[in-house]
């Protein structure tokens, strides 16, 4: 791996954290073709960039628990429910053509990319002084 | 109530394990629209939940020999140092220029993968 390529790997695994600190998701949604950028496939991606999202949603919660908005057994009851529905998505992940999957990747970013871009343009007309 | 968080568990899970993502996209919107919770506390409440959802992914993963622990490593340590600086944003400003500069990466990202 050359110093660029880790350069930007660092730069955008940084720039994932932030996203996760901001808007309260893992950091999966740059995690995953981060990865794939670095030449590992999309399963292998996916499976690595659960891995990394364990430490930053930890770091999230370490650091809303204070402002009282975690709630401890909703969040326990939606992830213990959510352990079936993986070992569901895993089978469904490793069956399905990971060209496929590389596309469906692409089509959620640009959903979840339109939806920032109307939450930013609304936030911007609200406080148009600060940013 | 407990039916319904259990089924945006479920949902959450399959979404998360498929795409390789935490599943707080699908969360945060379900548990305003279901369960009727705050935007902060949603957003809060879905980061404990993922770490319980994304741990299970890794072990079912893992079994299947499909984790990489030092790729893991290259972009997640650098993303808890962003997950820090990123709460201290959200504090400060309104965020809406750095929003739309998200929503411009996210779009590029999107398009390479669709066409590259």
């Amino acid at each position: 791996m050359s110093t660029w390529t880790i350069v930007a790997a660092v730069s955008l695994g940084l720039a994932a954290g932030v996203l996760s600190g901001m808007f309260g998701v893992g950091g999966g949604i740059l995690f995953v073709p981060t990865l794939v950028a670095l030449g590992l496939g999309q399963v292998e991606a996916a499976a690595t960039s659960l891995l990394a999202i364990v430490p930053t949603a930890a770091t999230g919660v370490i650091r809303q628990r204070a402002s009282g908005n975690v709630r401890l057994k909703p969040a326990l009851v939606i992830g213990v429910a959510s352990i079936l529905g993986a070992e569901v998505g895993v089978r469904i992940a490793k069956a399905v053509d990971e060209s496929l999957l590389r596309r469906a990747f692409g089509v959620l970013l640009l959903a979840v990319a339109v939806q920032l871009a109307i939450r930013g343009a609304r936030e911007r007309r609200r406080y148009p002084d600060v940013s | 109530m407990l039916v319904r968080l259990a089924l945006i568990g479920l949902v959450a899970g399959v979404f998360s394990a498929v795409f390789g993502v935490g599943g707080g996209i699908l969360i945060v919107p379900l548990l305003i629209w279901l369960a009727a919770f705050p935007a902060h506390a949603a957003t809060a409440t879905s980061l404990g939940a993922i770490i319980v959802t994304a741990s299970a992914g890794v072990a079912l993963y893992a079994a299947r020999g499909d984790v990489r622990v030092g790729y893991a490593a290259l972009v997640g340590l650098p993303a808890v140092v962003g997950a820090i600086l990123g709460t201290n944003v959200q504090r400060r400003l309104s965020g809406g220029t750095l929003t739309l500069a998200f929503a411009g990466l996210l779009a590029a990202v999107g398009v390479w993968l669709l066409v590259g």
